[in-house]
């Protein structure tokens, strides 16, 4: 293990005072929040911009001629600008804004995959995926008759990735890969995914649910054709989230959700459908989360995201050395190229059995299958605890875990 | 700073007291069984704890041998355990009610009395995310003498 280097004044944050929920006593303790990979919490900026948009700005949306319908409009489309500035993408049509991730990644099965696929065909996904980055692609594959293959994983959980690329043959007609392992942290190598996969001319999504809290995304950089995320991970409301995708492909799709907005004229003899990227965006949308997500985009941009990312790469190689220090303890998940996440065991205490007692010391952390169950099956294990960290972590939080841990251990001795 | 209810330190202590511990650890009837009669599998879907229970009922209707195999938490194999060992020689009318009893209680809508050992169980209900880990063996024994094959926690 490298020694460490003490941390440095500019990797201390101090936005801890931003978050409200963050202050608080849980069973007695003050709450140690070490669960961002499942939801992050908000910070009073966020929670503001929804709060003022309820009390004096709610209409719908794209409607009416009145004020507050042009207020809510102006809100809702200028966070959609905040969110292309965001990861950079060239123009606002790429940005259709969904439900989350797992929305996203349904709409591109649906949408882009289903009419394509066929019997002979592949999709091409890695062992270390989320649910939401497997199921769908199983769903169209059930209705098409592609098959779903899957890129092997090493046993410190990085990506085998010249077996991802050996993988990648003519009858490939999608790749899709996670930016960052929700269950171990891994940091896939997306840029060279992406060249080459498109020597092959074969299109990538990428899912940035873990990735957009944690660094700076550039979607034009990384070259990829779709990049999503969720809201809720990145300090906004639940219920939103991303689809980024190329405009010529976009374009080239159906909708996949019909409903009001999403059309220029109805009649029962045909519908015209509305341009980019309003034809997927059928209903009326989650204002006032849309546009608390425009507030997390602020406010990251006023954090800074290099910032963040040192922070977190300190206090991540901190917290594994500290945990690496406690005697039965197994780290799941030493990738070299990590982010924000560690999983592990302690002995043979059940990973659900130490998150209560964590609990019950204020200290909250994700136990058990993390939405990826086949990561646990290639290591055979039936779940993990899993500590995540986002910017307003910080050694002591990392401190409290640790004697926890030790607290834990002194139960199941 | 606002206060959530605060448990005691003996409450955690009284979760995992020695008689769990030591069921979780070295739980009994551990294992498949040969001519079982009944057969079902409790899962909870949220953790992934899953375990299969196994009895043999002899024509009289009572529990003459008993059996359970899977993975889980200290409190679900502990659980398990307890019932294999509460179940035996009874019949089945009595383990359906034993397995009400021990629900009840669980849920806090039944009184602890005469629950003899399996008040061991009673911790968790100061951790009510837990209660579903107590209860998934007792749901599986219900299954199985109900000729069903799976109790799941969530339905």
């Amino acid at each position: 293990m490298k020694p460490l280097k003490a941390e440095s004044d500019d990797a201390l944050l101090n936005v801890r005072d931003d978050f409200p929920a963050l202050d608080q006593a849980i069973h007695g303790h003050p709450l140690v929040y070490l669960d961002s990979a499942a939801s992050a919490q908000q910070p009073q900026a966020v929670i503001d911009a929804v709060a003022n948009y309820q009390q004096s700005d709610h209409a719908n949306v794209h409607r009416g001629v009145h004020t507050l319908s042009h207020r809510a409009t102006e809100a809702y489309e200028g966070a959609r600008d905040k969110l292309r500035a965001f990861i950079n993408a060239a123009s606002r049509s790429e940005i259709v804004l969904t439900s989350g991730t797992t929305e996203s990644i349904n709409l591109v099965a649906q949408s882009y995959g289903r009419p394509r696929l066929q019997r002979g065909d592949q999709v091409l996904i890695t062992h270390l995926e989320h649910h939401s980055n497997i199921v769908p692609w199983q769903l169209v594959c059930e209705q098409t008759g592609a098959e779903l293959i899957v890129a092997p994983i090493n046993e410190d959980g990085s990506l085998d990735v010249e077996r991802m690329i050996e993988l990648m043959t003519e009858a490939v007609r999608i790749v899709a890969v996670g930016h960052v392992s929700n269950a171990l942290g891994t940091v896939n190598p997306v840029r060279r995914i992406v060249d080459a996969a498109h020597e092959c001319d074969i299109p990538v999504l990428v899912d940035g649910a873990q990735g957009v809290p944690h660094m700076a995304v550039d979607v034009q950089a990384l070259g990829c054709d779709f990049y999503v995320f969720s809201g809720h991970k990145m300090f906004g409301p639940t219920g939103t989230g991303v689809l980024y995708g190329r405009e010529a492909l976009l374009d080239a799709m159906p909708p996949w959700k019909g409903g009001g907005d999403m059309i220029l004229e109805v009649r029962f003899d045909g519908t015209v459908f509305n341009e980019l990227p309003y034809k997927f965006e059928a209903g009326t949308p989650n204002i006032a989360g849309v546009i608390g997500l425009g507030a997390a985009v602020d406010y990251l941009k006023r954090v800074k995201l290099d910032r963040i990312a040192a922070h977190e790469t300190a206090l991540l190689a901190y917290l594994t050395q500290q945990l690496s220090e406690i005697d039965g303890l197994r780290l799941i998940g030493t990738a070299p190229d990590k982010a924000s996440v560690q999983s592990f065991l302690v002995g043979d205490i059940h990973p659900h059995d130490l998150g209560t007692i964590l609990d019950h010391q204020g200290i909250a952390i994700r136990t058990g299958h993390h939405c990826a169950m086949p990561v646990m099956q290639r290591f055979d294990i039936p779940g993990t605890a899993r500590a995540s960290l986002a910017l307003y972590n910080d050694r002591d939080d990392v401190d409290r875990l640790v004697s926890a841990v030790r607290k834990a251990q002194e139960i199941f001795a | 700073m606002s206060s959530v209810t605060a448990l005691s330190n003996d409450d955690i202590r009284d979760l995992y007291r020695e008689l769990i511990l030591d069921h979780a650890r070295q739980p009994r009837h551990y294992g498949v069984l040969a001519g079982a009669t009944h057969s079902a599998e409790g899962i909870n879907p949220l953790c992934g704890d899953k375990l299969h229970l196994h009895l043999r009922v002899d024509d009289a209707g009572v529990v003459r041998d008993v059996a359970f195999e899977g993975s889980g938490c200290a409190i679900s194999v502990a659980s398990a355990s307890l019932l294999t060992d509460e179940v035996l020689g009874l019949s089945r009318e009595n383990a359906l009610a034993k397995m009400e009893q021990v629900t009840g209680a669980l849920r806090g809508e039944a009184t602890a009395d005469e629950l003899g050992k399996l008040n061991a169980l009673l911790g968790v209900r100061e951790f009510p995310s837990r209660v579903k880990c107590a209860s998934l063996a007792w749901h599986a024994l219900s299954a199985a003498l109900g000729g069903r094959r799976i109790a799941s926690t969530e339905n």
